[in-house]
């Protein structure tokens, strides 16, 4: 029971850091004034183009399959394959099952190969790529190590050690309802959740940011209509203040 | 002859292998105190200029969402590597897009991120020390702010605002640039960036007007600080002088007149381009905004309109409403303000203009869509008008109109290597460098379709191109202004030298 105890602390604060640090950066993001518009043009002239804007590049990752096809590839296939892998997870946070994650649930197998795979692949392009392994830096192979870390004992745990599962939902179900059970005493098990309890700790304090930051590109998000609407920040305003007392019409 | 290497353009630009350091040699010249001083800034480097920096970085972070989410979002994947055309004309990796960005990051980790205080070694986080000064002062002045990288960039993370922060946080601590920060102490204190005062302007318009009448028997006037005019033309000072720039003006003279609209420049007005713009300032770029506004207002006019010129287009188009706006006392009919092209492009549709394009077919175009122009901001009422217009402005005026390869042309275009405060003799060999890709998509179509001229809508890219294409084996006036194909086509009431004449004479 101390090692149930052990995670169920840790997932409380993974938890806590993950969900406030994340609201804490959404906060600063949409408080903090973008003084001038600067969408990269061509941009959509209202804000119904701008949403449709950020859904391709939210779900397609247009510029990305504009600037490179293999890259585009492996990170599109890597953050398709995670959704579906954390659809599928949802099989242990829920009694019943909801009936779509029940449906999601082969895809989410199929989905866990893929990710590894576009993880690797990833990952090889900042050895092979000469410009790639200029700019990559410990942390950027850390992360991708860590994900792969993941994906590697989540497959280990589906195919080759398998762990008591029902045991295991047991122990998840109890952290919701405040209701602690036992967690097996499985070492990948354990390997593969201590992981991901350290990916949401180091979430919002890292460049895993770029998930709620996209969100906020100015280059994405603001509507090309400069001319026929006033764009004005805050602190910006103050500065016409001196003009407008100075005697302007 | 240069003494540094010219990229051969017979080849397709390959991605160049890494060549570390290989631009690390060429910073420009420092603005002296009196440039400094006379906007705002100290005249040399600070005793405590690093703190004095981080304080104006936190300061930047408050004020702009783009900085902030910038600094926070780059997983460093790679995809703006091969896309900067510096980087593609010298291999020198910190002219990788995000490599140039990192220059940044390193001392917004350092500074601003729990992980770059406790574990800097990881996370690449540096402090901000007298080498990595050293760098942004040379790095970030090898960024020409043309936002190509950002059109490839899954978070759409823009260098130019990244460099733009840079230069105004070493503006702040005495380590501004001479050739910016002098050309901004002119327009505060003339009105233009070559300090060309009133009398000189006069006389340059004079000798233009006479020029026009000489070459077509009609009187076709080039007006200054006229009040009550209908519309203030505010253009680049370059228009008055430089070739081929003046030949633009030319034709802008001759679109009014046959439009019939009255029209004057301001001579405390008189320059477009703002080049507050590159030094990220604010404060500058709204100073130098707000004379523009007097002057409407002084004149009493209706109507703004701007000629070719691409950053102060993208000043105007996107920014002017926001500086110095709103413009209540203009004619809301217009768009406020309006491109130099939309006009023209609005009589051709009207068919109010008779073009003649045979006056063209001596040349074979092409057009180079200016970075500014096409990347931030927009021509007409829908997106992408930046590319259609000019266009559409070429083939009603010439036979022979071809486009250059598709990756390098429309929202896509490469920059030609003078823009965002480079154009300056002592950057001249990256400006040289940086014009490779351009010059090579060139190469193609003179090759494959016999072009002889490339058109353009910017002062910079004028000048620019003019200075570096006999590097390429190009002459220098293989660059037109496009309102000077408008000029060449263009028959005006009363005309009486017909162009074949006059080509024939030439």
């Amino acid at each position: 029971m101390l090692l149930g105890t052990i995670f169920a602390v840790l997932a409380y604060f993974a938890t806590a850091v993950f969900v406030v640090g994340l609201l804490y950066r959404i906060v600063v993001y949409a408080r903090t004034p973008a003084p001038l518009k600067i969408p990269t043009t061509p941009a959509p002239v209202k804000p119904s183009g701008v949403v449709i804007r950020m859904a391709k590049e939210v779900v397609f990752f247009e510029s990305l399959f504009k600037a490179n096809k293999w890259t585009w590839l492996f990170g599109w296939v890597f953050h398709a394959a995670l959704l579906l892998v954390v659809m599928r997870h949802l099989r242990y946070f829920t009694e019943p099952v909801w009936s779509w994650v029940k449906w999601v649930q082969p895809f989410g197998l199929y989905a866990s190969f893929a990710m590894l795979a576009g993880l690797v692949a990833l990952w090889l392009r900042r050895f092979v790529v000469e410009r790639i392994r200029y700019i990559s830096g410990p942390s950027d192979h850390l992360m991708l190590l860590l994900l792969i870390g993941i994906a590697a004992t989540g497959l280990l745990m589906k195919y080759v050690v398998r762990t008591d599962i029902v045991a295991l939902k047991a122990f998840v179900l109890g952290l919701i309802y405040f209701d602690w059970q036992p967690i097996p005493n499985d070492a990948v098990l354990l390997i593969h959740l201590g992981l991901v309890l350290a990916l949401m700790i180091v979430f919002p304090f890292s460049k895993l940011l770029h998930a709620p930051g996209v969100f906020f590109s100015p280059g994405r998000n603001q509507a090309d209509n400069p001319r026929e609407k006033r764009h004005l920040a805050p602190w910006a305003a103050a500065l016409d203040a001196g003009r407008q007392k100075a005697g302007g019409k | 002859m240069a003494d540094y290497d010219i990229p051969s353009i017979t080849a397709p630009i390959d991605i160049p292998a890494l060549k570390k350091g290989a631009m690390e040699h060429l910073s420009p010249f420092a603005a002296a105190p009196a440039h400094q001083e006379a906007l705002g800034f100290p005249g040399e480097l600070v005793d405590d200029w690093q703190s004095k920096a981080i304080d104006k970085f936190a300061e930047l972070l408050r004020r702009s969402r783009a900085l902030k989410v910038y600094m926070d979002s780059c997983v460093k994947c790679g995809a703006c590597t091969d896309k900067c055309h510096y980087f593609l004309g010298s291999g020198d990796p910190k002219n990788m897009p995000v490599a140039r960005q990192d220059l940044m990051r390193k001392v917004y980790r350092r500074n601003f991120t729990w992980a770059g205080k406790l574990v800097p070694w990881l996370v690449d986080a540096e402090d901000l020390t007298e080498e990595l000064l050293d760098d942004w002062y040379t790095y970030f002045h090898q960024c020409s702010q043309c936002r190509r990288c950002s059109v490839f960039c899954p978070y759409g993370i823009d260098t130019a605002e990244v460099s733009m922060a840079a230069r105004e946080i070493m503006d702040h601590i005495g380590k501004g640039q001479k050739y910016c920060n002098e050309i901004i102490g002119k327009v505060h204190k003339i009105g233009n960036n070559l300090g060309l005062p009133e009398a000189a302007l006069r006389d340059t318009l004079d000798g233009l007007e006479e020029d026009i009448e000489e070459d077509t028997g009609v009187q076709v006037k080039l007006p200054v600080n006229v009040k009550g005019a209908e519309i203030l033309l505010v253009t680049p000072s370059a228009d008055f002088f430089a070739e081929p720039h003046v030949d633009g003006l030319i034709g802008y003279a001759k679109v009014f007149h046959q439009a019939g609209v009255s029209w004057t420049l301001s001579s405390y007005a008189s320059e477009a381009a703002n080049f507050a713009l590159f030094i990220g300032s604010y404060e500058q770029m709204k100073l130098i905004a707000e004379r523009i506004r007097k002057a409407a207002e002084d004149l009493g006019v209706k109507r703004i309109v701007f000629g070719e010129c691409g950053h102060a287009w993208r000043v105007a188009y996107s920014f002017l409403n926001t500086l110095a706006g709103p413009f209540d006392f203009l004619d809301p009919a217009y768009p406020i303000p309006q491109h130099i092209c939309e006009f023209t492009y609005d009589l051709i549709e009207r068919g109010e203009l008779t073009l003649d394009k045979s006056a063209n077919d001596h040349m074979t175009l092409t057009y180079h869509d200016s970075c500014n122009v096409a990347r931030g901001s927009r021509m007409g009422s829908s997106p992408g008008g930046q590319f259609e217009i000019p266009r559409a402005i070429i083939r009603a005026c010439c036979n022979n109109f071809v486009d250059m390869a598709a990756d390098t042309i429309r929202e896509k275009t490469f920059c030609c290597g003078g823009g965002g405060g480079l154009l300056t003799d002592d950057l001249l060999e990256i400006r040289t460098k940086g014009a490779a890709p351009r010059m090579r998509a060139l190469q193609e179509v003179v090759k494959d379709h016999g072009v002889t001229h490339m058109a353009a809508i910017c002062a910079i890219c004028k000048s620019q191109f003019a200075k570096v294409m006999p590097a390429y084996g190009f002459d220098m006036d293989c660059v037109v202004s496009l309102h000077q194909l408008v000029s060449n086509a263009i028959v005006l009431d009363g005309q009486t030298t017909s162009h074949s004449e006059e080509m024939s004479t030439e």
